[in-house]
């Protein structure tokens, strides 16, 4: 890949040889370089895990924050700042397990931010044990009558949710996973991107081969604005489609409904407050 | 016994029998007429039913503590007088409806007023606690024309009809009381104060809310949890006015991670929350150590462990908001006594996270949080919010080492350097390391802050003779309870010291302790949490502790019965 404005330069990334996270790496550097933005711009916010180092990797601002958080934090940038770009990333475990309870709100809130989510089906970081994406029977040195549990299904709770834009993308179609970023990052409100990546080291079922096989691209005809059928092929499975399930245009997002936004643009750091406003609240209380 | 120039007024009764609207009239139109007044309540974790109770004090002088003594109960049910047995004396006038209302061989003297059928003739049941607000008012030096005005303004934007309706009940209620007055059946020993009436009047959590304002807080993420709740609502109520993001969260975890969030972009945020959430918020505290991130995090305690007794009081969670969140990193603790205290560090708690970038917290309680009284003016010069972010350069090191261990703060857009806040031990620009000699720098470079922290610490309040013979140490909402209580004993060689800032300790502390003869803490807790950090932070042992932790705040009269034992064994 040429080298881009969000190249680091020499980093020793921590992901092993094989990883799909380098793919989404160099694809994520390649959309935001083709979309133009600014570094200065550009907030990259993540939680804990392998997936979640990716913010130290690309040059722009970075808030590396809690294990299964990081929408909490990006949706309250987007809101202090609202002309930033915002991406919240992390992995399946991250997002959907420690941080599940935020998914689920963070998507009815609906700010302005885009949610990247490494769904390999198993945590890395810690080696090897189930996360909420594994398929049921998947064992591992825990769960070694294997999962019992169904798999969590974000694209299905999303649309569920009415998510303003869902998509699920595969390191294995590195084009589409770049349009479909894009799509995101373009999108105004809340847009998830759950993306299927092989964990060469501890995922052993899922592999490049078995996503490979198990995938494919959603029809050129697919209705996006269709919540129920959005469903339907959202908990399609073996093989499991690829491309942008739904899309809400034109919903208000958190941010711009703010009361800070309501007569003034300005990222809340520029204000100074009113000490006039302040006096006048005191003096009414002498009403009282 | 009755006291002159202070009289006791408690209303007593169901959930949902609108005690509070009793109590909002009453405090009002009797501050508005000239009376120094208090109020504080009691209530049960409920909607309805129960018994609950407000406690309204009448003054010729400002008063801002609790008493025991009541003068005048208005008892609303049948369950009032059991509720209150204890407090109920021969000089209580008791006034309430005979129908529900028996004394039952209990003291106090009993003057039926038939509350229901005054209702029935104003329009209705629901009219019964405006009747009982005008019967107390008709015992004080009030006009009816001031009451009628007064009600219509209260009630205003309801429909008219209601309001004529309350304010027919209010002046049947009023009649009622100025027979009372007249026939010489109940006496109020209490003088006009000229000043009283134009005087500003708020509770706990007003003032924790306009000390946020003037710190320039423009973030506030909670999740509702009594008695934080006040303060929620406060800012929400003025969220547009001021132009603030007032967020409910799902969750006290995406409160402090969002308020963490907030900070980073360049707003100015708190936290609201009482013991259980803000346990919830731990990791955060931690991640606020990590990052160097300003967070101002305003606790209301309430007794614990667990749920507790949710809407009572405790000054239990010191030790929290001293030892919260895993790892080393430097902190300050606020706790304010009386509501002037409470805008300063409220507002000061922004510019110390600011300044420090180090979590501040403001410790206070169900207590105060639901008191509040009239003090003649806030004066606002001193309170207001000190900035301080720096527009970055392209070689900006969100964490370059500094004299002071603070390195100058950036935030995303702000000039051209990129702002990189890590939770991982991270190198001056921010990024992951594990360099164990760069940790080291990193953790000393943290810890270096705790010395400007100390540096700034606000000096504790003395009161009573110099030589300290007798320390009494308070700290937080106890405040006007301990100087009433102490007063109230006159001179008796006494020495009392008061603390709004608890964390870190000034170093003038010490010396008060050192040239101490014997120290007594007085606390809202079981193990004296604030006497053991005196004795870890100063060395010298604070020997007696006076505890209270069975839900209520301290009275004058008990504090007074508790510290007059310790001055008489002393003597």
């Amino acid at each position: 890949m040429d080298k881009n404005r969000f190249d680091m330069g020499n980093i020793d990334a921590a992901w092993c040889p094989g990883c799909g996270n380098f793919t989404i790496w160099d694809i994520l550097k390649e959309a935001l370089e083709e979309l133009d933005i600014a570094p200065e711009r550009l907030v990259l916010v993540s939680g804990i895990g392998q997936a979640a180092k990716m913010p130290h990797y690309v040059r722009a601002h970075v808030f590396n924050g809690l294990h299964g958080r990081a929408l909490s934090p990006a949706t309250a940038v987007k809101a202090a700042n609202p002309g930033l770009l915002v991406i919240a990333e992390s992995g399946d475990g991250d997002m959907y397990g420690e941080g599940g309870n935020h998914f689920l709100h963070t998507i009815r809130r609906n700010p302005d931010i885009t949610n990247i989510v490494h769904n390999n089906m198993v945590y890395g970081l810690t080696k090897g044990q189930a996360s909420p994406t594994s398929e049921t029977g998947f064992t591992t040195p825990v769960q070694v009558d294997g999962v019992t549990g169904e798999p969590f299904n974000p694209l299905a709770v999303a649309v569920a949710e009415n998510a303003s834009f869902v998509a699920r993308a595969f390191t294995g179609h590195p084009e589409q996973m770049k349009e479909i970023l894009k799509a995101a990052m373009r999108h105004r409100g809340y847009a998830l991107v759950d993306i299927f990546q092989p964990c060469v080291s501890f995922n052993r079922v899922n592999t490049f081969q078995w996503f490979k096989k198990n995938t494919y691209p959603l029809e050129e005809g697919h209705d996006r604005g269709n919540r129920l059928e959005a469903f339907r092929r959202a908990i399609e499975k073996d093989p499991y489609p690829l491309g942008i399930f739904y899309v809400r245009e034109g919903v208000p997002s958190f941010e711009e409904g703010l009361p800070p936004y309501e007569r003034n643009k300005l990222p809340l750091y520029r204000r100074d407050g009113d000490g006039k406003k302040l006096g006048a609240l005191i003096e009414a209380k002498r009403a009282n | 016994m009755k006291k002159q120039g202070d009289f006791s007024i408690v209303l007593c009764g169901e959930a949902g029998q609108g005690i509070q609207t009793v109590e909002q009239i009453l405090t009002r139109i009797l501050k508005k007429s000239g009376y120094h007044i208090f109020g504080t309540k009691e209530y049960m974790s409920r909607v309805r039913g129960g018994t609950n109770s407000t406690l309204i004090r009448v003054s010729s002088a400002p008063v801002a503590a609790p008493v025991d003594r009541i003068d005048l109960l208005v008892s609303l049910d049948d369950k009032a007088l059991k509720h209150l047995e204890k407090r109920i004396s021969s000089g209580t006038v008791i006034i309430g409806d005979p129908a529900v209302v028996r004394l039952e061989g209990r003291k106090g003297v009993f003057y039926p007023v038939p509350l229901a059928s005054m209702a029935e003739e104003a329009g209705g049941a629901l009219f019964g606690n405006t009747i009982a607000a005008g019967v107390v008012a008709g015992l004080f030096d009030v006009t009816r024309d001031d009451l009628d005005d007064f009600i219509g303004g209260f009630f205003k934007g309801m429909d008219e009809a209601v309001v004529e309706k309350n304010r027919l009940a209010a002046e049947k209620g009023f009649e009622a009381g100025k027979e009372l007055a007249r026939s010489g059946k109940v006496f109020v020993p209490v003088e006009k104060s000229p000043r009283a009436a134009g005087d500003i009047l708020m509770s706990g959590a007003d003032a924790v809310g306009i000390g946020a304002l003037a710190g320039g807080c423009d973030f506030l993420s909670a999740y509702p949890m009594s008695p934080a709740t006040a303060v929620m609502v406060f800012l929400a109520q003025h969220a547009h006015e001021f132009e603030i993001v007032v967020e409910q969260t799902e969750d006290e975890i995406a409160a402090i991670n969002m308020a963490l969030g907030a900070w980073y972009a360049g707003a100015r945020a708190m936290v609201s929350t009482s013991g259980g959430g803000f346990a919830l918020m731990e990791e955060g505290v931690s991640l606020a150590g990590m990052h160097e991130s300003p967070l101002v995090i305003h606790l209301a305690q309430r007794p614990g462990p667990a749920t507790g007794l949710p809407t009572r009081t405790e000054q239990g969670d010191l030790n929290l908001a001293l030892y919260a969140g895993h790892g080393e990193f430097p902190r300050c603790i606020y706790a304010p006594g009386t509501l002037e205290e409470a805008v300063l560090v409220t507002c000061r708690a922004f510019n110390t996270a600011d300044r420090y970038q180090v979590p501040v917290f403001v410790l206070t309680d169900q207590y105060f949080m639901d008191s509040y009284y009239n003090i003649p003016d806030l004066p606002m010069e001193g309170n207001r919010a000190v900035r301080h972010l720096v527009k970055t350069d392209r070689s900006y090191r969100r964490y370059a080492f500094a004299e002071d261990g603070v390195s100058p703060r950036g935030v995303p857009g702000f000039g051209e350097g990129l702002v990189v806040a890590d939770s991982d031990e991270h190198d001056e620009e921010g990024h992951i390391t594990e360099d164990l000699d760069l940790r080291v720098r990193m953790v000393d470079k943290r810890l270096s802050k705790a010395k400007g922290l100390r540096r700034e610490a606000l000096p504790p309040l003395f009161h009573g003779e110099e030589s300290c013979e007798t320390l009494f140490v308070g700290w937080g909402s106890t405040d006007g309870i301990i100087r009433e209580a102490l007063r109230s004993l006159g001179n008796k060689g006494w020495s009392y010291l008061h603390f709004h800032q608890v964390y870190p300790l000034p170093s003038i502390t010490a010396a008060y302790l050192k040239k101490a003869g014997t120290i007594v803490s007085i606390e809202g807790n079981a193990t004296g949490q604030f006497a053991s950090l005196l004795e870890k932070e100063t060395g010298v042992p604070v020997k007696e502790r006076i505890l209270k932790y069975n839900g209520l705040p301290f009275t004058v009269e008990e504090l007074a019965r508790r510290i007059g034992k310790v001055l008489g064994e002393e003597g």
